[in-house]
């Protein structure tokens, strides 16, 4: 792991999980306050229902205004967002979320590939990937697109993990700047910008 | 990787070697697309590819194909077919003759949805379908009604969702790993080439459905759209998106009322 500076310049954080993430989600969103300086997206993989209970669970663990993502929804700081099911999810250059419904990749749509990839070109430097516990190897393509566009990179720490499978592929193709566990993953988040 | 101005040298090409505008698509998903067919096809170089979009029609075609998506699905999202089954269609019974139109139809796989829908309403002798899409590939497809045999299980679970009673495989016959829909289902289906960004308003409707089409257009692509969509359709016509698209930022939203969550408007004037 690098030394511990401190991310500033942070226009999104991008997190992208699989099996196991949620519990981590609901570990970490209840400690966060509000973030107005930089926005959060969620990739999860999820069921392809099309009803909203991800969004209402995640609602109720954070103090931070989570906005619905529907086609063309502006990202704005301070809020969070959880990638819709069914849909891959997409960033324009005017800050503006899109969707998609071609082929799923690595099994998944949304697929955190797809969105760390789109959010890397669009936000370069200024984009957080963090990736979480999962049984497949998505996210792994997404962190090396963010890396290579100049931005940082997370991994949850495997051995923290429900399934290690997901961060483990990463850490092992990736050389991530950051290998975090849960609470040190709190920490890092309210760090941010600040 | 082609980068951000080879996109827009592309696109440019494009409409002026073919007549094709995809100026107006979302460039993200656009980007992405054109980066899937770079590799697919093993270009080492953008003039490269540039020059066989230029010189090759044949090319040209396997492009539109590639770039657009033609992912789609029969009953994507039961739920909006159980409210079409139980709202919209009784109300559009009431009327001597009913037109559809499916815009941006893809393989078909909606439209033979809906036939189903109002064969089981007792409706689609009184029914035509007009469906549409600017690739004519995925038209072929759509009047064959043959789609993958594997695909089955999942459409009968979404037709059941949807308030389906019937035994889903009578509607198809399988064989060879396809499954051919009856021509009971497509004998009121009319398919046409149309291009939403430059082609006009060719008949009057009762329901108009555009799902997960508008999201590959820009918000002044879309505006264009609703608004062929609006002069198309008649007085106390239903229009029906995708289940993520909206027309709350449009104009038309004046004219229109919203059914409870779902994403269908009803043109009230």
């Amino acid at each position: 792991m690098e030394k511990n500076r401190i991310i500033s310049g942070c226009k999104l954080l991008i997190i992208g999980g699989s099996a196991g993430s949620l519990e981590v989600l609901m570990k970490i969103l209840p400690g966060l306050n509000t973030l107005p300086s930089f926005a959060i997206v969620l990739v999860l993989h999820r069921k392809s229902t099309e009803d909203t209970t991800l969004e209402e669970l995640i609602a109720i663990k954070t103090n931070i205004p989570v906005r619905e993502v529907e086609d063309k929804t502006p990202l704005l700081p301070g809020y969070l967002y959880v990638a819709p099911s069914d849909y891959h999810l997409l960033f324009e250059k005017n800050d503006v979320l899109s969707l998609d419904i071609s082929e799923k990749v690595n099994y998944s749509r949304p697929s955190i590939d797809v969105s760390f990839e789109s959010a890397a070109e669009i936000y370069g430097k200024s984009l957080v990937g963090l990736l979480l516990s999962g049984a497949n190897a998505d996210g792994t393509e997404g962190l090396l697109a963010i890396k290579k566009a100049g931005g940082t990179t997370v991994v949850q720490n495997p051995e923290s993990a429900q399934m290690p499978t997901m961060p483990q592929n990463a850490i092992t193709y990736t050389a991530p700047d950051y290998i975090l566990d849960i609470e040190h993953i709190l920490k890092f988040i309210t760090l941010i910008n600040s | 990787m082609i980068d951000d101005r080879e996109l827009e040298v592309l696109i440019n090409e494009v409409y002026e070697y073919h007549g094709f505008d995809f100026g107006g698509y979302s460039r993200a998903s656009l980007k992405r697309r054109v980066d899937r067919l770079y590799q697919l096809d093993g270009f080492s170089n953008f003039s490269e590819m540039l020059s066989k979009v230029r010189s090759e029609p044949g090319y040209f075609k396997r492009m539109v194909e590639e770039i657009t998506v033609n992912v789609t699905e029969m009953f994507r999202d039961p739920l909006f077919y159980k409210v079409l089954r139980e709202e919209v269609l009784p109300i559009l019974g009431t009327k001597p003759f009913i037109r559809f139109w499916h815009a941006g139809c893809s393989s078909g796989e909606e439209v033979y949805s809906m036939a189903i829908l109002l064969k089981e309403a007792n409706l689609l002798h009184k029914s035509l379908l007009y469906a549409t899409d600017i690739n004519p590939i995925v038209l072929d497809t759509a009047k064959k009604g043959i789609f993958p045999l594997q695909m089955m299980k999942q459409y009968s679970e979404n037709y059941m969702t949807s308030g389906g009673k019937k035994d889903f495989s009578h509607y198809y016959t399988a064989n060879y790993g396809f499954a051919k829909f009856g021509e009971d289902l497509s004998e009121k289906m009319v398919f046409s080439e149309h291009n939403l960004v430059s082609d006009g308003s060719f008949n009057e409707f009762d329901l108009i459905l555009c799902r997960n089409v508008l999201i590959y257009f820009d918000k002044d692509l879309q505006e264009r759209a609703l608004c062929l969509f609006d002069e198309s359709l008649a007085k106390l016509g239903y229009l029906a998106l995708g289940t993520k698209e909206t027309i709350k930022f449009s104009p038309i939203q004046n004219r229109f009322r919203q059914l409870n969550r779902e994403k269908i408007w009803r043109k009230t004037e």
